[in-house]
């Protein structure tokens, strides 16, 4: 069953990746014929609420960890949210984070206590993305009621790759009473999730992400609950997350996890290859491509490169117009892009972010998108850096 | 043509781009977010947005965000807040017209391909005879807009639509209601977008300037009494005793000048950074100096993109930093227009 519309280029995987086949094929009876509340008490129920245990149990197989330490969540955002306000609600203190988080994670953190962001603080990065440990290992002597320190596994944006077992050994060392959380929600696709778990207290991931459906999330909470919940009612999740299970995201998502797992290895050789074909392509074929972060410093599914002479919202556009669908950075409620947090954290001047092009590869990318791609975004770039002429081409002074 | 339509999300604009629709036009929707802090509607308007991107997918077309932000901040935030320090009364919207929406907005349509800009303003063009373009007040008179898209020349007149400059406002709203536009009913959009209600102008420049008091003094020099911020007096408002309005402004000094009603009367003013929709004009024109105000006769002179506007008859004093439109003397054509000088 092919999920993706026919002739889009489909390079925005980080955002939302197809769903994977199978894992709608399993959600389906759930949505039908078995549609019982897994919490009741009768046999129809009880079905339920084996299908729900039963991905429990694969999903603690793929991230390393207890079944009973995995919670279902609502998404990737909750869970986020759920690891900070519930560690500081149960423990109290100051929650630090890199300024490279996705807004699940930073936005909490800013606006923590009274005034906003009294009990948030947020540490610097590398021109690569990656925490200072230096300068978070500052931060945690100077801070002493350190309750719970967030480093993503993975960037959403641009994709680089932090070393938790590092991040790890310094939190321990600076900061023993804090716990760590990883917002691992870039990573299942790409590293196995095994070797991060072992370092973290905490860890969050989004079904979407790797070919599940949106609507679900996991927090694992390593030896038991650590935090506060963040949803109280009927006590499900073992009173870590209340509120009626989604039987059939929750199944599917096991479903696409498993898989993911499986193909994981085959997958990362096959999509660097292609990746490093996309920016190759790109940079042979243009003047003034910059790719953010060396290759090797991210993940295999990941692009990301800033052009020159161009605003991205423009290029977005005539992408769309071709049917190529890619991204620049996060966007706001309105829907309009803002200029990246991240970027700017990273060190790069805001008219080179201006024009950041994000394209993400999955499960469903073949060479013909690579190549497909490279053809749009070449002529499109050419087209709006010939029609502009001096002063259109403005930068956000 | 391809044409890009500029849709806040109010009823106007909501009815411009079903207009173009049905006269055959390839139409793409766009809401500019342009002012990130606090507004009466949410942040980045979100409820506007919602409300454009609703009406472009009822009418089928596709619909897009662009964030000027930063061009927003720059050359309408920043330079209000600055003319205040200086005693001169700017108009934003006006400021967001030339500088945003027929500049910023108007040139990335033109990188993307598209033939024309349109918006849901009130005003008309129209073409002579040979072959000029021309701009006039839309066709209904509560809601003539043509004041503050002044600005537009030629090249840009040829490049902009206003597709419900024709309509009146009550037929506008009844073709929105009679295929269900959510926009229907909403109201008008009344304020400047940056400023909310329950702030007000106070709240929004005292986070962003030091206000300064100031004394308030007659004619003759006598003091009066006192003001708790000079930046926030405007020419022309009452104040400083019984039938007593400013004269004056001068925040240097710190001082507010008040006198009588006659005492505002002006002959002349003088207007700067004119504009002209088809070349300068000499002579006798009706002069228009705020969005709502009444067109008045006058003769004017003009001296590069300066000039001069002597009243048939004496004028209020026109506070700096105002618009001032010139119309035909039938007060239907716009000639150009400027900013009120200091003098």
């Amino acid at each position: 069953m092919d999920v993706t519309e026919p002739g889009l280029t489909y390079l925005d995987h980080a955002a939302s990746t197809p769903m994977r086949a199978e894992a709608v094929e399993a959600m389906m009876p759930y949505l039908s014929e078995l549609y019982a509340n897994p919490s009741g008490s009768h046999r129809f129920a009880r079905r339920a609420r084996q299908a729900v245990d039963e991905a429990r149990d694969t999903v603690a197989r793929v991230v390393g960890c207890h079944p009973n330490e995995v919670v279902f969540t609502g998404c990737g955002t909750e869970s986020d949210n759920m690891a900070i306000t519930g560690a500081i609600a149960r423990h109290g203190g100051v929650a630090v984070c890199p300024a490279v988080e996705h807004h699940a994670v930073l936005h909490v953190v800013e606006q923590l206590g009274e005034p906003a962001g009294e009990r948030g603080r947020v540490v610097g990065v590398d021109r690569f993305g990656r925490v200072d440990l230096d300068e978070l290992a500052a931060v945690l002597d100077a801070t002493p009621d350190v309750s719970i320190v967030s480093v993503m596994a993975v960037n959403n944006e641009v994709g680089t790759i932090t070393d938790l077992a590092q991040v790890a050994r310094v939190v321990r060392r600076h900061a023993p009473g804090a716990l760590l959380h990883t917002d691992a929600v870039q990573s299942a696709c790409w590293l196995d999730l095994r070797e991060i778990t072992p370092h973290v207290d905490l860890l969050s991931l989004s079904a979407h992400k790797f070919g599940g459906p949106k609507g679900v999330g996991v927090l694992v909470e390593r030896g038991g609950p650590k935090v506060d919940p963040l949803i109280i009612g009927g006590g499900q999740e073992r009173e870590r997350r209340s509120g009626t299970h989604n039987t059939a995201g929750i199944v599917a998502a096991a479903v696409a996890l498993d898989l993911t797992d499986r193909e994981r290895v085959g997958e990362n050789a096959r999509l660097a290859v292609l990746r490093d074909r996309l920016v190759a392509g790109l940079e042979d074929r243009l003047d003034g491509v910059t790719e953010t972060v060396p290759l090797d410093h991210k993940v295999a599914g990941s692009a990301h490169v800033c052009v020159a002479g161009i605003e991205s919202e423009a290029l977005l556009f005539l992408l769309d117009e071709a049917d190529v669908c890619a991204s620049a950075a996060s966007a706001c409620a309105s829907g309009a892009m803002e200029p990246s947090h991240v970027l700017a954290a990273m060190g790069v001047d805001r008219t080179t972010a201006l024009g950041a092009l994000r394209l993400t590869l999955g499960h469903t990318t073949t060479a013909a998108d690579v190549e497909r791609a490279v053809d749009v975004i070449g002529a499109s770039v050419d087209r709006l850096r010939n029609r502009a002429t001096p002063g259109t081409a403005r930068s956000a002074s | 043509m391809k044409v890009m339509c500029a849709m806040s999300g109010g009823v106007d604009s909501s009815v411009a781009a079903l207009l173009l629709q049905q006269a055959g036009h390839e139409v793409v929707g766009v809401t500019m977010k342009l002012w990130g802090g606090d507004s009466d509607t949410g942040c980045c308007s979100v409820s506007d947005v919602d409300d454009a991107r609703r009406v472009a997918q009822q009418l089928g077309i596709d619909h897009l965000v662009f964030n000027f932000g930063d061009d927003f901040d720059e050359h309408v935030v920043a330079p209000y807040v600055d003319a205040h320090t200086r005693g001169v009364t700017p108009n934003p919207c006006i400021e967001c017209n030339r500088s945003v929406k027929f500049a910023r907005l108007a040139e990335r349509a033109d990188l993307l391909g598209f033939d024309a800009v349109a918006t849901g303003h009130h005003a008309t063009i129209g073409r002579t005879t040979d072959g000029r373009l021309t701009l006039e007040r839309g066709s209904d008179d509560a809601k003539d807009q043509s004041y503050v898209v002044h600005m537009l020349d030629q090249a840009q007149l040829a490049r902009t639509m206003f597709p419900v400059g024709g309509m009146q406002k009550v037929d506008l709203r009844a073709l929105a209601a009679s295929i269900d536009l959510r926009t229907a009913t909403k109201p008008d959009s009344q304020d400047v977008c940056f400023i909310t209600s329950t702030g007000g102008r106070t709240s929004f420049l005292g986070d962003r300037i030091p206000f300064r008091a100031g004394t308030v003094v007659d004619t003759d020099g006598n003091q009066l009494g006192q003001v708790e911020s000079v930046e926030l007096v405007t020419i022309g408002q009452p104040g400083g005793g019984p039938k007593r309005y400013v004269l004056d402004v001068d925040t240097e000094a710190a001082t507010v000048t008040v006198g009588t009603d006659a005492d505002l009367l002006r002959g002349e003013l003088v207007v700067d950074q004119m504009s002209w929709i088809d070349g300068a004009v000499d002579g006798e024109v009706l002069v228009q100096c705020s969005a709502h105000g009444r067109a008045l006769p006058a003769t004017v002179s003009a001296d590069g993109d300066t000039i001069r506007v002597r009243w048939a008859e004496p004028q209020r004093r026109v506070a700096p930093g105002q618009s001032v439109v010139l119309y035909d003397a039938s007060n239907t054509r716009v000639l150009g227009g400027g900013i009120c000088r200091r003098t």
